[in-house]
């Protein structure tokens, strides 16, 4: 099996060690990787440089697509690059008002990708809205409202379909179950579970909440100070922790 | 008998960074071999590494040195330094691995939480759930418990939940940490049936029990893992 993605050497700096350096790796389809570490250590920089978001200051991020062989993201001209965030790839903010567009309807962010990728047929879009609104489990008859009168747990789950309509292969979380309150954090962790092993999807995921992490990664890289300390097998990192910083890391959680 | 698992030099050392960089070195040099079939109890008192031996196995704590190699579909693999996917899929079809302790999900459904290992392979839903159904109800558990979430459950019930688990499907190498800890006579048999049934189903297992009846009926052989310098009191 090739590689999804391959990240070599990749280093974007606002200072020094602030940003991420250094940082390699080859992520598999169907594989989610977490990304922890403390505030300001660079795990959201590191996801805005691999899912092409800012160009970094050197290192390369390749992707390999099944269909059309392998793209260097930041060799690539800007339509090629557009396409391929548009479509293979998906990106959930931490915010979902930063994610969803909040002055047009559930329906309409839904069919926004498809739309983009040149379908038109009225009936094809509505359809596609009303499926992927009970796949992640909101009340289809909700397809005509106004994202802003759904609950946050519900803006988080629409965002998410509005990724998901485009059948993408690789996604970039960026704290998703940051602003929720806890039954509503434990209903979208098992539906990115279930919707994660259903599709196949690879993710790379940022999160502060190593209970999280176990639930959804399947490996773990934990960073400090803009650098990878440690990387490995998520329940091994957490369980026998090597580097003194993830140590640290782990033995701060408070059991509940 | 084919070797299923064939331990070199193995090594486990914890080093405690905040914790004043105390060293702890709870294995050393360790060598065994396991055949198809066969079982293996640990001896050794508490605290003499029998359950880190088992997570080291099972690769959820790093070994420091040594070797470990497992066969896996036929061919004889290493588990030291094999990517975070190659000991996943290891664990989905070649090892398992059984605690005391059930890890819960939150909405998950008793069903699916035994389930899980049988779906992971493929087998078809309704095969599947006729199995974890037999199961339950072979350990005890109330079929109106099967459709809730285990986290309200009590002790000894996610235990059993977490036993009915890791008998969904074969395993070829099976861990097993105290699985019969805390239970009653009735579900300690039922355990111990599970687990020659699995012995003669040619899964090798490594167990550790402080329960005489359940090491009685299940060893075909012991592991000593009293510390070496401790060796010559016993």
């Amino acid at each position: 099996m090739n590689p999804l993605l391959s990240v070599r050497d990749l280093t974007l700096l606002y200072g020094p060690e602030k940003g991420c350096q250094g940082v390699s790796f080859d992520l598999y389809p169907g594989e989610v990787l977490g990304i922890v570490g403390e505030s300001g250590s660079g795990k959201s920089t590191l996801l805005s440089v691999l899912s092409g978001r800012n160009r970094p200051d050197c290192g390369q991020v390749f992707y390999h697509c099944p269909q059309t062989g392998s793209i260097d993201l930041y060799q690539a001209s800007e339509a090629e690059r557009r396409n391929l965030l548009r479509t293979q790839w998906g990106f959930v903010e931490q915010n979902p008002r930063d994610g969803l567009r909040m002055n047009v309807s559930a329906g309409a962010n839904i069919g926004e990708r498809l739309m983009a990728q040149g379908v038109r047929h009225y009936g094809q879009l509505r359809q596609a809205g009303l499926q992927w609104l009970k796949q992640v489990e909101i009340d289809p008859s909700r397809i005509d409202d106004l994202p802003r009168t759904f609950s946050g747990g519900m803006q988080q789950r629409l965002q998410i379909a509005r990724n998901l309509v485009s059948s993408p292969k690789l996604m970039f979380m960026d704290e998703p179950t940051g602003g929720l309150d806890v039954s509503v954090q434990a209903h979208l962790l098992d539906l990115l579970r279930r919707i994660v092993r259903e599709l196949q999807l690879a993710v790379v995921i940022v999160t502060h909440d190593l209970a999280v992490a176990r639930l959804l990664a399947d490996r773990l890289m934990v960073m400090r100070r803009s650098r990878v300390v440690e990387a490995g097998l998520t329940d091994q990192i957490l369980d026998d922790p090597q580097h003194a910083y993830s140590q640290l890391l782990v033995s701060s959680v408070l059991q509940p | 008998m084919d070797t299923v698992m064939e331990v070199k030099g193995l090594a486990k050392t914890f080093t405690l960074h905040q914790q004043h960089g105390v060293e702890l070195n709870v294995l050393q040099s360790l060598d065994f071999s396991l055949l198809a079939g066969e079982c293996m109890l640990l001896h050794g008192r508490s605290g003499a590494g029998k359950s880190t031996l088992l997570r080291t196995l099972y690769g959820n704590y790093l070994p420091a040195a040594g070797s470990i190699r497992v066969r896996h579909q036929g061919k004889m693999v290493e588990m030291l330094g094999s990517e975070p996917r190659q000991t996943l899929e290891l664990r989905r079809t070649t090892i398992g691995y059984v605690s005391q302790f059930l890890r819960v999900i939150p909405r998950v459904s008793c069903l699916d939480v035994v389930m899980e290992p049988a779906r992971a392979r493929g087998m078809a839903l309704d095969k599947a759930t006729a199995r974890a159904e037999a199961l339950l109800s072979r350990l005890g558990i109330p079929q109106r418990l099967w459709t809730l979430a285990p986290g309200t459950f009590s002790g000894g019930e996610q235990q059993r939940v977490n036993i009915a688990r890791s008998f969904m499907v074969h395993w070829p190498i099976l861990l097993l940490d105290e699985p019969t800890a805390s239970l009653d006579d009735a579900n300690r048999n039922v355990v111990i049936e599970l687990i020659k049934e699995a012995l003669r189903a040619g899964s090798a297992l490594i167990a550790i029990s402080h329960d005489a009846d359940t090491r009685n009926a299940i060893a075909d052989r012991y592991l000593d893992m009293t510390p070496k310098e401790l060796s010559h009191a016993i």
